[in-house]
């Protein structure tokens, strides 16, 4: 069997492998056999093209055991690493993480484009046009997640804008494009060379600028968009190079990648296109309307003895949980509601947490089974008939002005009916206002009362509250 | 990279026309719960990259192509591991409550 030969057919094995893995990713029930089945799939790929080694072109053959112990250097410090800080990092900071990764996969795409260029002087034009659009968006996809990474972990500060931001984007976009234009004109050389390193600087500026005006709260967006970008570099490098599992990973993650974008902006009430060009956070917020009532503090104590005589309970949990480090106690909390018998269910609201699907992550981390986990439009109605929500470091998301109040910056986001049930408790550090600067008043209504205080605090005192009860109850038997 | 399998540019289309539609089918259904894992997860699957920028290196013809295919590989390999704990580590305490309630 050729090399070239075997090759292939590992890579039709890996494909198989990939895309089945990622299809089982899309279950809870399956997913971890998914990743394991895709991580099989992807040993077996790399383990193969180490066969090449035998098939070397000709020109390429001086110092080929150089450049095999650089490439194994270079796979033991890069899969070191990144499984190092893949297992040491927090849950909590998993959103920078994956944009980080994501980040270096889109310089890797960009580095084979590049490494085409400097090689490949016999390419046709469809060639360098497909080499020029994966080296510019494999670029942007680095040099933007890299930013994204910097923001989410709190290494820049706020969001950097610019009078006339989308001029000095469209600027920088035409330079992009002209020295494209000027390697694929001149295609060797000198000139080419200089045209080729402007043409990268240009896409690797155009992804920083993109994303630095952008607000933390948006984003997860850019971070999954820079995520579908970097599989079509990869798809397209995958073209340039002849590689067909390039192409069809590359492809699929595009495109799945893609929808996954358009599905959390959906979920966010935002449109992609509103989350790259328009500014959030800059919302006149003096135009609240007014809102009657009083904010009614109670006992955590108190809170917990009315939830332990409920017959259903739903928790909307939001960042501040986390924030809190709160899952843990919370799960123990439910553990001893379910034990006397109450019906405890979680509402997890499309943005809790710091990316879509962020919250799932968090509870299941703390034990949380995943069957008490509904989404918005699973458990909204249940809300009518619910005895007590319990609402914890959640603000904006449970926020009854998003479906009256028009002035309102969060106005049409779909939010957790949390009022409509007959009772509700709401944990929360300070008087203070939401990630959108709005004031909530559901804080305010009459069947609402607020348990100030961190939210570990706060469950510890309720956990307290209820063993207090379960000690008490014996003796009253016996008495 | 005239060693590689010919694909010419029609036949490229149409690899490209049905992975777009098996990403949009295997994506379509997935439930709001896991899209944190499943973004981390697609991260993990275009981690093959690596393999690319591993030819990139074996097959360059000068130290400059050398350098930027090392780089390359560098990149691609803390891509895909690195996608590849976080997305086993997030997916594996997905547990249902079989375990009855204490």
């Amino acid at each position: 069997m050729s090399v070239q030969l075997f090759i292939e057919l590992a890579g039709l094995v890996a494909a198989f492998l990939l895309i089945y893995g990622l299809k089982r990713m899309s279950s809870p029930v399956t997913a971890h056999g998914g990743i394991l089945l895709a991580g099989i799939g992807m040993l077996v790929v790399i383990l193969a093209s180490w066969v090449h080694v035998l098939d070397v072109p000709p020109a390429a053959q001086s110092g080929l055991a150089i450049k095999i112990v650089l490439a194994i250097v270079a796979l033991a410090l890069g899969l070191g690493w990144a499984a190092w800080t893949g297992r040491r990092v927090a849950i909590t900071a998993m959103p920078q993480m994956v944009a980080l990764y994501n980040g270096m996969g889109g310089g890797a795409a960009a580095a084979i484009a590049a490494a085409e260029l400097i090689g490949g002087t016999s390419m046709g034009g469809v060639h360098w046009v497909v080499t020029l659009l994966g080296a510019s968006i494999g670029s942007i996809s680095l040099s933007g997640s890299v930013v994204a990474w910097a923001k989410l972990d709190g290494r820049l500060g706020t969001p950097w804008r610019v009078r006339g931001q989308h001029w000095l984007n469209g600027g920088v976009l035409a330079a992009l494009v002209a020295f494209g234009a000027g390697v694929l004109a001149t295609q060797s050389g000198a000139g080419m060379a200089v045209l080729a390193i402007l043409f990268f600087v240009a896409a690797l500026g155009l992804g920083v600028l993109a994303t630095l005006p952008i607000g933390g709260a948006d984003m997860p967006v850019v971070i999954s968009l820079y995520n579908a970008f970097t599989g079509l570099a990869v798809g397209l490098d995958g073209f340039v190079i002849g590689n067909p599992v390039l192409m069809i990973a590359g492809m699929v993650v595009g495109s799945a990648g893609t929808l996954l974008t358009l599905l959390m902006a959906r979920a966010m009430n935002r449109s992609v296109s509103n989350v790259l060009f328009s500014n959030f956070g800059e919302i006149d917020t003096t135009s609240a309307g007014t809102i009657s009532g009083r904010l009614k503090p109670a006992e955590a104590s108190d809170a917990a003895i009315a939830m332990r005589y409920a017959g259903k309970v739903i928790i909307a949990p939001g960042y501040g949980l986390a924030a809190a480090q709160a899952q843990q106690k919370l799960y123990e909390f439910v553990k001893l509601l379910q034990a006397a018998g109450v019906e405890v269910k979680f509402a997890i609201h499309p943005v809790a947490g710091r990316m879509p699907g962020h919250m799932d992550v968090l509870l299941a981390e703390a034990g949380v089974p995943y069957d008490l986990l509904y989404e918005l439009d699973e458990i909204n109605e249940e809300f009518a008939d619910t005895d007590i929500a319990l609402v914890i470091g959640a603000n904006d998301v449970v926020n009854p002005s998003a479906r009256t109040e028009k002035s309102s910056p969060i106005y049409g986001m779909p939010i957790l009916n949390v009022d409509r049930a007959h009772q509700i408790y709401v944990i929360k550090r300070g008087q203070g206002k939401g990630y959108a600067g709005v004031e909530n008043a559901l804080f305010y209504a009459d069947n609402c009362n607020m348990v100030y205080g961190d939210a570990q605090a706060v469950l510890a005192q309720m956990v307290q509250a209820i063993k207090a009860l379960g000690e008490a109850a014996p003796q009253e038997q016996a008495a | 990279m005239d060693a590689q399998l010919a694909i010419g540019g029609v036949i490229a289309l149409y690899i490209f026309l049905l992975a777009v539609f098996t990403g949009y089918e295997v994506i379509s259904r997935v439930p709001a719960i896991l899209h944190t894992p499943l973004m981390s997860g697609s991260n993990f699957v275009h981690g093959i990259v690596v393999v690319g920028s591993l030819y990139a290196l074996l097959d360059a013809t000068s130290i400059l192509g050398v350098v930027v295919g090392f780089f390359g590989v560098l990149l691609g390999a803390a891509n895909v591991a690195g996608a590849y704990v976080v997305t086993e580590r997030m997916l594996q305490m997905f547990k249902p409550s079989d375990r009855k309630p204490r």
